[in-house]
């Protein structure tokens, strides 16, 4: 242990911790950019922005809060003219080279250099010189990349390595020329993006941001066809955060009362579509069981983990399940079920995803995923973006009348509510294969062995008599680490699950921003198992509108109709 | 500009990478090769760099552009490269380099067309008392002035024509 000072405080912390995790304890703030704490409570300091410089009395260097460790009887000093000063200037030259047209920008009020210019009451920049010219990307229907915007703080060149194993966000050149690009600086869509978002969660400022499809919506809403729109399932659990609630609200009923008050002919769950997934799902699992099929079988959800096999694994294709991912599944019975039911034509109906999610909106446009060119699903909007309409309509939320999910469509099991959280899939799947195998009732539903924020959780399950080996993994280098092992046949699993974002879609890249405050997703995921605790029925295939969908329309899970419309096929993509 | 691919000096490469580590650190290495083998470092090669080392070719396009060293663009058969050291500079290079860009019709750090010529500059020869000194190749020019360009670049092509 080591004592040393920070302004008037004394601190006693470990050896090697540095000046500002130490100041952090004892609730002296010290502002940072470009660090980043992960959500294992990894560190990562390029300590490139140097506004937490800080001051030891007499040295005429200043120490560098981020990455410079403390050492006994060390006194610095976060207070003083010449910190506040030099603090002022390091935002000043970051802002030289920043466009400053915050008034329009999508991060405006949530962005960190905005903030951090306020704070450090900069009311002008004194340096006028070059400015970068960067070509904005916007190639992907997912992500957007204005590198004028960037402050090179790398954050989501990190995240993209060393989280998500993708790699594909790298510096290209050096000095002043230097800007985080992609290989060859082509555009994302030739790159092996998967659109996952995580970088753009983690950027402080307004050089990634999501594809706003806020205004397509607008659009939809008065072009006189029917809009039905649908919600994911950590859409409810996110959304308050935009209008100040407390991390963690449940806001289902207020969702769906605010999503009336913008207009849409009808409201419903992606859970409800969830569960339709698990009735194929564990059809699909019982079908590889029975018929020797390859095991173990992948969930195959998240689109932004199916891009990623589809790069990096192509040998193992035939793995994922071959079920289109809720969403999808809704998009493509929203078009036949209940247009029938609802007595609109297709080609009159647009179907609104609201997803925690960016990787969605790509996936959206698969040409798979649609019938004579029209895609099944027309709009995702991010839960973010949701939050801005519902802004733009001056939604005083927490007032919101409450409201219910529509019929056909709406109604979910707690099994379709956790498919927003890690192991939630492959839970719910085990909550319905396990009946369809043995022909028992399942006392307890709970599979506490795949829940929660660890990289790789493994479990067997008693079937029988028989293992039944599971494991789910979230974040993508952890995905990468479970198939390697899987390939290498060091590891044997019956059946698997894969979320690209670590800790589920809780945390996608389309939820409102956590700044790194991790509690939140917590408190997200407590309130995804607080839906499904509080729901009678929490199996998927005892939900009545499911049960009434296969009755009136689908006939048998995995059957003829079902691969019609909730089946879908991979691709094999370069891997780079 | 189209170069032609040339497979052996493929070969070449690959046989080389057999020889070193298959990870990130023998990457500078695999660049320092490549660059020899090419004269630059071609798309192409920077994907099967990252393939053989198990690396994002992202990753080694960052350190490919990071370095001056290491350029994307071909070099022309003829080399030449003007020291823009402090000698040479007050001996009047840059005059020197402006010929041969005007002569030439690129500029420093191109290659022209008929991937005869590239231009760099360099940062002392270490033959200040010759200044300025431009360096072709591995023949070194003393005391070069700028009206002498034309004629060194007419030299050149002739031995070309007649090789």
């Amino acid at each position: 242990m080591i004592t040393f000072m920070i302004n008037d405080q004394e601190v006693t912390v470990p050896e090697g911790t540095t000046i500002l995790n130490a100041a952090r304890e004892i609730g002296i703030k010290i502002p940072t950019l470009c660090f980043l704490k992960e959500q294992k409570g990894v560190e990562f300091q390029s300590a490139s922005c140097r506004v937490c410089m800080v001051e030891e009395p007499g040295r005429q260097k200043m120490l560098a809060a981020c990455s410079t460790k403390a050492w006994n009887g060390l006194k610095v000093r976060t207070d003083t003219p010449r910190v506040i000063r030099t603090r002022r200037l390091m935002v000043e030259l970051l802002l030289s080279n920043h466009p400053k047209d915050c008034l329009i920008c999508h991060k405006n009020g949530d962005c960190e250099l905005q903030t951090l210019a306020a704070d450090s009451n900069v009311r002008e920049v004194s340096f006028q010189g070059a400015m970068n010219k960067c070509r904005i990307d916007n190639s992907s229907l997912s992500i957007v990349r204005d590198m004028n915007k960037c402050i090179l703080c790398k954050r989501c060149e990190e995240v993209c390595s060393n989280i998500q194993s993708v790699g594909c966000l790298t510096d290209v050149g050096r000095g002043f020329h230097t800007v985080v690009g992609t290989v060859f600086d082509w555009p994302m869509t030739d790159t092996t993006c998967t659109f996952c978002g995580q970088c753009l969660a983690v950027c402080p400022t307004g050089a990634l941001a999501e594809v706003d499809n806020t205004r397509k919506v607008w659009d939809a809403l008065v072009s006189g066809k029917t809009v039905v729109v649908q919600t994911a399932p950590a859409v409810r659990v996110a959304l308050g955060e935009m209008f100040g609630m407390e991390p963690g609200s449940v806001v289902t009923g207020k969702m769906v009362g605010a999503l009336r008050m913008l207009g849409f002919d009808y409201v419903y769950d992606t859970n409800f579509a969830a569960d339709v997934t698990i009735m194929e799902e564990a059809a699909e699992l019982v079908h590889r069981m029975k018929h020797g099929g390859v095991l173990p079988i992948l969930t195959s959800c998240c689109p932004s983990w199916i891009k990623f096999i589809e790069h990096n694994f192509g040998d193992m294709l035939d793995i994922p399940s071959s079920c289109k991912s809720p969403h999808e599944m809704f998009g493509a019975l929203a078009k036949t079920y209940l247009a029938d039911r609802l007595n609109v034509p297709r080609e009159d109906m647009i179907v609104v995803s609201v997803m925690p999610c960016v990787a969605k909106k790509y996936e959206s446009a698969r040409p798979e995923l649609s019938v004579a060119g029209q895609s099944d699903v027309d709009i995702v909007i991010s839960t973010r973006e949701l939050g801005h309409m519902l802004r733009e309509i001056g939604v005083n939320f927490e007032s919101v009348k409450e409201s219910d999910f529509d019929d056909f469509m709406g109604e979910s099991s707690g099994a379709g509510t956790i498919f927003g959280v890690t192991g939630g899939v492959l839970e719910a799947t085990l909550r319905t294969a396990y009946e369809w195998i043995t022909g028992e009732t399942l006392e307890n539903v709970e599979f506490e062995a795949i829940r929660g924020f660890e990289d790789v959780k493994a479990a067997t399950i008693d079937i029988q008599g028989k293992p039944f080996r599971v494991a789910s993994a979230s974040g993508l280098k952890n995905a990468r680490k479970l198939l390697n092992s899987i390939r290498s046949g060091e590891a044997h699993f019956d059946a698997i699950e894969i979320m690209a974002c670590p800790g589920g879609c809780i945390a996608g890249g389309g939820q409102p921003s956590v700044h790194q405050d991790y509690s939140i997703l917590e408190k997200r995921m407590a309130a995804i198992y607080g839906i499904d605790e509080a729901k009678t029925i929490r199996q998927s295939h005892k939900n009545p509108s499911v049960i009434r969908l296969y009755e009136e329309f689908i006939g048998e899970p995995y059957g003829e109709k079902a691969h019609e419309l909730l089946h879908t096929e991979y691709k094999l993509r370069k891997k780079m | 500009m189209i170069v032609p691919a040339d497979q052996t000096k493929y070969d070449e490469l690959a046989a080389f990478i057999q020889t070193v580590d298959a990870s990130e650190k023998s990457l500078i290495a695999v660049l320092h090769r490549t660059q020899t083998i090419f004269g630059y470092i071609p798309q192409d090669a920077q994907l099967m760099i990252a393939k053989a080392l198990h690396l994002p070719t992202a990753k080694v396009y960052g350190v490919v552009t990071f370095y001056s060293y290491f350029t994307e663009v071909p070099r022309g058969k003829y080399q030449i490269s003007v020291c823009l050291g402090t000698a040479c500079y007050v001996k009047g290079a840059q005059d020197v380099l402006k010929a041969f860009q005007d002569e030439l019709g690129i500029s420093a750090g191109e290659t022209t067309k008929d991937l005869l010529f590239s231009i760099s500059q360099s940062r002392c020869l270490g033959d200040c008392a010759n200044a300025p000194v431009v360096m072709i190749n591995d023949e070194l020019y003393a005391q070069v002035h700028s009206d002498e360009v034309p004629a060194i670049i007419k030299k050149i092509r002739e031995t070309e024509e007649y090789a």
